[in-house]
């Protein structure tokens, strides 16, 4: 059991912030933060450095596309304080089309292939990124194909048809 | 091992045996082919059974794996290939020498299969230009073996100047291709 409740990591992050956190639950046993957006790099770096919370390792951070949302676009974050087996989720929206975050890269080195994946798949811009660019997909790729417009069957394409692909 | 050593057309007396040279050298080609494994997944496991000793791809020839493409006669695409990979394997063909064959073993190779998206090339041959094709999810060996026959019986048949002739370099061409 980890000696660090979701309840103090609350607490302590709304006394700190304030008004920059604007939601937080516990979805599936980890608390999950919603934040405004620009503020991810302060919050983050927070919980890293903060010495009871020391969430020292960066388990993965990804892109969301929400078309259904009024803040469509985001970014989810998940640390680890593994001494205390801690988990917490950060995430944070934005209605911006080509939304730039601020990159972890100063933090994390491990953020540079997961932020290169979220541009590779959604577009999204990171401030502070050395070297962003494709990584998953060819770099002659046009579009970002997780944004849920994008349609996922190669388009150029003349051979697979309705009547037997069910197009 | 009765398909490999059938009898070519030839003119034979007491200690002799005539032929044309194209047939003499369509049957050594066909029995010394170096294929070119390029396994990216499940066809490529396949492909290892195929190589192994139940079915043992050595008993037509092809006993030994060519694993640089400068030697090879034979490339054997085998598994998914990602858009990202189609340049690649488009050079390992470009380096192949003349004459080489290519086959396609499985449905992705062939057609894509079940990846109809975005990353994902829609069958080798809009890169390449292909002899022939193996079905399956994965092909069986014997399927695989069936595909490498046709390929023998092409490799023997072929006339010897087909590589000249203008019907190849259009097919080259068509590919962009020199």
């Amino acid at each position: 059991m980890s000696s660090i409740t979701n309840e103090f990591v609350t607490e302590k992050l709304n006394i700190k912030f304030g008004d920059i956190i604007l939601s937080s639950e516990v979805l599936y046993d980890m608390l999950t933060v919603t934040i405004q957006k620009n503020s991810e790099h302060d919050v983050i770096k927070f919980l890293k450095e903060d010495p009871e919370i020391s969430c020292h390792f960066l388990t993965t951070c990804c892109g969301l596309h929400y078309p259904g949302q009024p803040l469509q676009f985001g970014m989810m974050y998940q640390l680890h304080n593994m001494p205390e087996n801690y988990r917490i989720r950060i995430k944070t929206f934005t209605n911006d089309h080509e939304p730039a975050f601020k990159s972890l890269t100063d933090l994390w080195p491990a953020a540079n292939w997961m932020e290169r994946e979220a541009y590779d798949f959604f577009g999204f811009r990171f401030n502070g990124h050395p070297k962003l660019s494709r990584i998953l997909n060819m770099d002659s790729l046009e579009g970002w194909p997780l944004r849920k417009e994008y349609p996922l069957e190669d388009p150029f394409r003349g051979d697979k048809d309705d009547k037997m692909f069910g197009r | 091992m009765s398909q490999s050593i059938e009898k070519i057309d030839s003119y034979e007396g007491p200690g002799f045996m005539a032929t044309s040279l194209d047939k003499a050298i369509g049957l050594a080609r066909k029995n010394s082919i170096w294929p070119l494994p390029f396994a990216t997944s499940c066809c490529g496991i396949e492909f290892m059974a195929t190589m192994a000793s139940t079915y043992d791809f050595g008993r037509f020839g092809s006993e030994r794996l060519s694993f640089s493409p400068r030697q090879a006669d034979l490339l054997m695409v085998m598994g998914t290939i990602a858009k990202k990979m189609g340049p690649v394997l488009r050079q390992v063909y470009e380096q192949m020498a003349e004459p080489k064959w290519v086959i396609a073993v499985g449905a992705c190779a062939s057609t894509g299969g079940i990846f109809d998206t975005y990353s994902v090339l829609q069958g080798i041959d809009r890169i390449i230009p292909v002899d022939v094709y193996v079905p399956g999810c994965p092909p069986r060996p014997e399927q695989i073996i069936d595909g490498v026959l046709k390929i023998q019986d092409l490799v023997h048949n072929e006339s010897l100047r087909r590589r000249n002739s203008p019907e190849y370099q259009e097919l080259l061409a068509s590919y962009g291709i020199e």
